[in-house]
């Protein structure tokens, strides 16, 4: 019999991602898709999956388990406060738990959002091509929905062999910035001069109306030059819609497929993994940049994601960098990290 | 009509929309041959699949193309549709079909028809002909899985969309609003008016062929009697007839 993880208590907003679900856009379905690509790929190089394989993806806070399997080995990628039979342990590294062990994914130091993968992957039925939650729609993932209590998340591999774990320290990955980065267009001309002066040299906050299908911004509101409504047309990911409030709403992996609002600018897919770590009350501001260098920018970001595996180092079990962190995890707990760690642009 | 140049050629507007998408807009109207020429072209670019293309979304009036930044750039992509759009003919249309569509009418699964009715000064009987005598045009499908914005609602059932939209609209519905008319195959919140309920699933994601209206075709609907819809209700893998359209 094929092993699973069995749901104790989920968190606020757990479902399972993998990169999505393409090519049905035209038929009204939504890609849904890990809201953080670089995040999922790291948990799964940690695992040593593809790096698009479905993992879960929570929200704040994460879930608790219990191993009903022979083995498994699972990787939290995210500032998670992980504890294995109540013992704290590090998120950023693999695990390997036997049948019966109980693991909590808790509250998230940064960030709003950590990926849970395990090795080999989840074993749910693909839906047109993906194993995505589209929530909206009920598609994809465990009956499209959320995870719950009860649930049994059956497993691609019965069983993990004993081998070294591995590890990725997260700063060499990840490079915060409140300034994200967009190419105006396609419809920047329904806005006046000065509603686009507004957008790109006003300070905006993220409201609590942030979720996986867009984010509401709270600001000045931006000027429409007529109405605000254009006949309906396709929206891509990390489009900045504007509504007649003048109210900037970003629009990510579970957004409609068509909408009525005139787009002021897109952002640019790395800026839009990073917005998705974004809490409610964050600050952040808008810099306009070619296509261009949104194409550089992009083929950076995608050519990190390639490069993960090779990032994963052996874990050192008790090694300096182990205490140093989990020491760090149980000091900030609950609390935003500060300083801006080091790293690629992302 | 749309504008077109010395060629006849819909001239097309290229909008950047983020480092990953272009918007290739056609017009700026809900056109019949606007949107004919939209599926037109957008039929071109997918059986040319140029390199890096992810899949196109198209509208009303445009075309939204998704691409991967890292096989291949914006530029190329616009060079290659520009060519696209000044080789495509007349004759070069996609594959299209018209879909002859059972609906239920009034009563329990068309619970605003008598409204309309009254509102247009005609009988629930005269609604449902014009329904029926009238051919639907998919411009295009969105906001849900397999929503379809139908085109060509007769003249005479123009109205406004309702004051307080409903919560849940059933799966299956065939409502109207405004100028416009819709089949939705998902439950959903919406302000359209209820006028019938087909009994055929339009979208099964366990189906080989998962949705069967596409951006393009044209529907006909089928007045059924209750029984009719019970019994075809009840036969899960039942599609509706159809046939290509030259």
């Amino acid at each position: 019999m094929s092993g699973a993880l069995e749901v104790v208590a989920a968190g606020p907003g757990s479902t399972l991602q993998d990169r999505g679900r393409f090519g049905h856009q035209r038929f009204g379905v939504s890609t849904a898709g890990a809201a953080d690509p670089l995040l999922l790929a790291a948990s799964n190089a940690l695992v040593g999956n593809e790096a698009y394989e479905g993992a879960i993806e929570f929200t704040l806070v994460g879930d608790t388990y219990e191993v009903a399997a022979e083995s498994c080995r699972i990787a939290v990628a995210g500032e998670s406060y992980l504890t294995i039979d109540g013992q704290p342990h590090l998120s950023w590294t693999s695990h390997r738990l036997t049948r019966g062990q109980r693991f909590r994914l808790g509250a998230l130091a940064s960030g709003a959002r950590g990926y849970l993968a395990v090795a080999g992957g989840f074993d749910a039925a693909p839906v047109l091509g993906s194993v995505s939650t589209h929530l909206r729609s009920g598609l994809g993932g465990f009956s499209g929905r959320r995870l719950a209590p009860g649930d049994r998340l059956p497993l691609k591999l019965a069983e993990a062999p004993q081998e070294p774990e591995r590890t990725l320290d997260p700063r060499r990955i990840l490079a915060r910035t409140d300034v994200l980065r967009v190419v105006l267009g396609p419809q920047q001309s329904h806005f006046t001069d000065a509603g686009l002066a507004t957008f790109l040299e006003s300070e905006f906050t993220v409201t609590a109306e942030a979720d996986r299908m867009g984010y509401r911004l709270d600001g000045p509101a931006v000027e429409h030059a007529g109405g605000f409504n254009i006949i309906s047309d396709g929206i891509p990911l990390g489009a900045i819609q504007v509504p007649g409030t003048g109210r900037p709403i970003v629009l990510l992996a579970d957004r409609q497929t068509t909408g009525g609002y005139p787009k002021i600018a897109c952002l640019i897919a790395p800026d839009v993994a990073a917005l998705s770590q974004f809490r409610p009350g964050a600050k952040l501001r808008f810099r306009a940049v070619s296509v261009e260098e949104g194409t550089d920018a992009h083929r950076v970001f995608a050519e990190l994601i390639g490069n993960l595996p090779a990032l994963v180092e052996t874990a050192i079990p008790g090694g300096i960098l182990d205490s140093e962190r989990l020491l760090s995890l149980n000091l900030i707990d609950g609390m935003v990290l500060a300083g801006p760690p080091a790293g690629p642009d992302r | 009509m749309t504008g077109a140049d010395d060629t006849g050629k819909t001239p097309l507007k290229l909008l950047p929309a983020g480092e990953a998408a272009l918007l290739v807009e056609l017009g700026d109207a809900i056109d019949p041959d606007l949107n004919e020429a939209v599926h037109r072209l957008d039929a071109a670019i997918n059986r040319a699949a140029p390199e890096g293309l992810v899949e196109t979304v198209p509208t009303y009036r445009s075309i939204l193309v998704n691409f991967d930044p890292t096989r291949t750039t914006e530029a190329a992509l616009a060079d290659a549709i520009t060519s696209l759009n000044a080789e495509t003919s007349e004759a070069s249309g996609a594959e299209l079909r018209r879909w002859f569509v059972p609906v239920r009418f009034g009563g329990e699964h068309g619970e605003d028809l008598n409204a309309v009715a009254e509102r247009a000064r005609l009988t629930p009987e005269e609604v449902v002909d014009l329904h029926c005598a009238a051919e639907y045009r998919v411009y295009m499908l969105g906001f849900s899985p397999g929503f379809a914005y139908l085109g060509g609602l007769p003249e005479a059932l123009h109205q406004p969309r309702r004051e307080n939209p409903r919560s849940v609209t059933p799966a299956g519905s065939f409502m109207q609003g405004g100028a416009q008319a819709a089949l939705s195959p998902v439950a959903m919140p919406s302000g359209w008016h209820l006028i019938g309920k087909t009994p055929l699933r339009l979208f099964d994601p366990g189906r080989s062929q998962p949705f069967l209206l596409a951006p393009g075709d044209r529907v006909r609907l089928v007045s059924v009697t209750m029984a009719d819809y019970d019994r075809m209700a009840g036969q899960p893998g039942l599609l509706p007839e159809s046939e290509a359209i030259g």
